[in-house]
């Protein structure tokens, strides 16, 4: 890259868009830089030619309403910060948001407006909701340098188009968002975790869609495939005395599936999943994410199992398959051929840029949405300099 | 009163030959054109609104849906789409020069899953119908608008419905796996699947609510999920908005997450209560309708809480029902408030601002100000968890100075939820009523960046013209 360039005001910020629009000169966007490597490679494309736009210093919580449950931060605060000021009012962010220090190899801690312009979420997805779900309001500058808000900061509002939904994972490429409302939720008093020893796949998913079928509130449910067997975790969040009565309803319920125990340190194991940790990928490996319907995932593991696949962790009631393998073409046609097979999606997460740059790290839009995708984009970033090639060539 | 668009004379001219192309387009029995069919199409839940269209079109697949947009996106004509006609914004009012495509008879639920938790269904199948075909497995459809009866996915869809339950489990939008989704060219697209989120673009989240700007919805693939073991409801009275208020931000404070918790003010309490006999308190300035979920020994443990918070509060009354059907009474009223508050005045305006709950004292003061200074009464009625309050504005139609009055008063009580830091709509969504509004929460240019981004799928202005957006300053309806 040539240079990076760090603005401290939002007005800042639309002032090196406005530049980068006007003389057509492509801008990569990030916060902590720490999922850089995710999708195709950027720095690598544009080397030569673009400036990094970080929101680095562009920090800072400013509104915290906790009998409101809702926080406002600007993009570039780290989330361990806003964690440390909702747990000193015993709230946290919704949809768990993952740490991928360790499978993106960086230092510094991820920021807002990256978990959000990713929609990353964790495993507490499966019952309440994505990282879009809980964006409240942004405020952002579109390609040309123009300051919009969209949303607010109150809990309903159904006022005019919801462009928070459409910026939320898209990668910094339809505008860069500058703050973020986001809605809260007490942090649970509990946690339990109950872990069924299954003899497969398709038993484990069986497993975990009965305890999500369960009136008990499951906010997590995992698979762990290891050398040591599959695992089923079911977790409940929730007071304590609820906590201790639904975890003794859920083990009679689920006898049927296997062996049954507790789990020690639930907090500890979720955290970990979360990160996708159990996943063990070696850094020369590359990392998929795909997304199917609980059901048909056993079907997507046996063929990604065939074609290369011996590391793989499930998430989301089975519905999230992570994966990881060696860094080629077959293995990523293989796991393209798995999300189209199973009527579902695929990310290619994690790749060296050798391959993230050579194959579609997403799957392609329909035509007739690509043609709309296109418009939206033109309309948003006009000249093209937002992220250019981050999603799709 | 909102203007709406001339009609475009070319198009009213044309009026018999396109009854005419639509009838070879679809069964004769989908297509209306007679004026006293056409009336029953003439408004929607914004009865002061009416306007018989050009044309009713009632479609049975995605495939006359799409040939009917094709037609119309070929020849100009402007399309309403149209669910139950519950929409409270005027979202599915007609214009003279458009056709209507009514969703109804898209009715049919195409797959129930309970093992992955979701459900297909057609945009005309009802948001009650959803839950009432998946409760025998103990799963229901969580958003529950109040119309839930006879509104349909479609609508909500559209409209982004919410509901009493939203607290705990979030609107439409949080509650969608996939679409079917048509273009004004006719274009058939799936957007989203039965997985969640899929990757790329969430047009899924930006259809959601986008009030039929975008395109039609014709299938709708929601997340349905396992109802909690029992549920039941306490209320809490108290002798000042101000200490109601307070009460709320201490049990959010404290940490419970009640699945609905509402707020009734004087006027509303007693109109429910004259309605519906739920032995609410009358002698109380503020009322919170409070429900938790979980097993008996759950409902227990949280109302003992929620009870032991309140009386730090000084509460007028407390009462915790004891059993399902005192629940269902405690609910009733508050189901039947604007029915009730129909029975004591001939018409009423439901306005849908949404504020910052910490302003709800200050907002209900001034609220109660513009009763005297419009000379109207308001009850209102406020789901305390969300902000999202709801005055119902008590006026006479027959009275044009009445409903002058009553629609001013709204829009000042609108623009009021903006100056606190709220929005103009939380769940009703702006159709016409509140489109006119729009410049006092958006800037020029954040509204025209929505409207470019509108004009990007629907070029020529084609779909629900002259709803959400003002339409003084838009060169594309220009007559």
């Amino acid at each position: 890259m040539k240079n990076i360039i760090c603005p401290e005001t939002e007005e800042a910020l639309a002032r090196v868009v406005a530049r980068a629009h006007a003389a057509r000169e492509p801008l990569v966007i990030e916060g902590h830089g720490t999922k850089r490597a995710m999708l195709r490679p950027l720095h690598d494309l544009w080397g030569k030619v673009g400036s990094t736009l970080s929101t680095r210093n562009l920090t800072g919580i400013t509104l915290y309403r906790p009998t409101e449950l809702m926080i406002r931060a600007r993009a570039g605060t780290p989330i361990p910060e806003i964690e440390a000021a909702l747990a000193e009012h015993n709230q946290q962010i919704i949809a768990e948001p993952p740490d991928l220090r360790a499978l993106f190899d960086t230092e510094e801690p991820a920021t807002l407006g990256g978990v959000v312009s990713t929609n990353l979420s964790g495993p507490r997805r499966i019952m309440w909701g994505a990282m879009r779900d809980h964006v409240l309001g942004i405020s952002a500058v579109t390609g040309d340098g123009e300051i919009f808000r969209s949303g607010g900061r109150v809990l309903k509002n159904v006022t005019g188009l919801d462009l928070c939904k459409l910026l939320s994972g898209a990668h910094g490429t339809l505008g860069v968002i500058t703050e973020i409302a986001l809605k809260v939720l007490p942090a649970p008093e509990a946690t339990g975790t109950l872990s069924i020893r299954v003899p497969d796949v398709a038993a484990g998913v069986a497993a975990l869609s009965a305890a999500l079928g369960s009136p008990y509130g499951v906010s997590g449910a995992a698979l762990t495939i290891g050398a040591e067997g599959i695992s089923a975790l079911a977790r409940l969040e929730d007071f304590a005395e609820s906590v201790a009565y639904r975890m003794g309803r859920l083990r009679e319920d689920l006898a049927a599936h296997g062996d049954i125990s507790v789990v020690e340190d639930p907090r500890a194991l979720w955290r970990a999943i979360r990160d996708a940790k159990p996943l063990n990928a070696a850094p020369e490996e590359a990392v998929w994410r795909l997304s199917v319907a609980p059901s048909r995932a056993p079907a997507a593991v046996a063929s990604l199992r065939a074609a290369f696949a011996e590391k793989l962790l499930l998430d989301w009631g089975g519905g999230l398959i992570w994966v990881a393998g060696p860094a080629t073409e077959q293995a990523h046609g293989a796991v393209m051929q798995a999300a189209a097979a199973a009527a579902g999606t695929f990310t290619l997460f994690r790749a060296p840029p050798s391959l993230a740059a050579s194959v579609p790290v997403l799957p392609e839009e329909p035509l007739p949405l690509a043609a709309i995708a296109r418009r939206v984009k033109a309309v948003l970033d006009p000249a093209g300099v937002l992220n250019p090639g981050r999603m799709w060539a | 009163m909102i203007s709406l668009p001339a009609p475009k004379p070319d198009i009213l001219a044309r009026r018999d030959a396109i009854l005419t192309d639509l009838a070879r387009l679809l069964p004769a029995d989908a297509v209306i054109g007679e004026p006293l069919r056409l009336r029953p199409y003439e408004t929607d839940g914004l009865a002061a609104y009416r306007q018989i269209p050009l044309a009713v079109v009632l479609p049975r697949t995605t495939a006359e849906v799409a040939a009917v947009l094709r037609y119309c996106h070929a020849n100009g004509i402007r399309v309403v789409p149209r669910g139950a006609g519950t929409s409270l914004s005027g979202g599915a009012l007609p214009l003279a020069d458009a056709v209507v495509i009514g969703l109804m008879r898209m009715n049919v639920i195409r797959e129930i899953n309970c093992e992955d938790r979701y459900a297909v269904v057609g945009a005309g199948v009802t948001n009650i119908g959803i839950t009432n075909a998946v409760a025998g497995n103990g799963f229901f459809y969580a958003p529950d608008p109040s119309s839930q009866l006879a509104c349909m996915i479609g609508g909500n869809v559209m409209m982004n419905s919410g509901g009493a339950h939203c607290l705990k489990y979030g609107v439409t939008a949080n509650n969608l796996l996939g679409l079917t989704f048509v273009t004004i060219e006719g274009e058939v697209i799936e957007i989203g699947g039965r997985h969640l989120d899929a990757a790329g673009y969430d047009w899924l989240g930006l259809i959601t609510g986008s009030e039929g700007q975008l395109g039609l919805v014709t299938e709708v693939t929601v997340r349905i999920l396992r109802g909690p073991e029992g549920a039941r409801a306490m209320l809490a009275a108290f002798s000042s908005v101000e200490i109601a208020g307070a009460a709320v931000d201490a049990i959010i404070g404290s940490g419970i997450i009640p699945v609905a918790l509402e707020f009734m003010d004087r006027p509303c309490i007693h109109a429910c209560e004259a309605f519906a006999h739920a032995g609410y308190p009358l002698d109380a300035e503020a009322m919170l309708i409070i429900e938790v979920e979980g097993s008996i020994a759950e409902q227990e443990m949280l109302l003992d809480r929620i009870r032991g918070i309140c009386a730090r509060f000084d509460p007028i009354s407390m009462k915790v029902a004891e059993s399902a059907e005192q629940s269902a009474a405690i609910w009733k009223g508050r189901k039947g408030a604007f029915g009730a508050v129909g029975r004591i005045s001939p018409d009423y305006l439901c306005m849908d601002g949404t504020i910052p709950t910490g302003e709800l004292p200050h907002v209900l003061r001034r609220i109660g100000e513009m009763s005297v200074q419009y000379g109207l009464g308001v009850a209102n009625v406020f789901h305390a968890g969300d902000g999202n309050l709801h005055p119902l504005i008590m006026f006479d139609a027959n009275d044009a100075d009445s409903f002058r009055r009553a629609e001013a008063f709204g829009a000042e009580i609108l623009k009021l939820c903006v100056e606190v830091g709220g929005c103009l709509t939380g769940e009703h969504g702006v159709g016409v009523e509140k489109r006119d509004l729009m410049t006092t929460q958006f800037t020029r240019s954040e509204l025209d960046l929505q409207r470019a981004i509108k004009s990007a799928f629907d070029p020529d202005w084609l779909l629900n013209t002259a709803k959400v957006f003002p339409i003084d300053d838009n060169p594309k309806l220009a007559a």
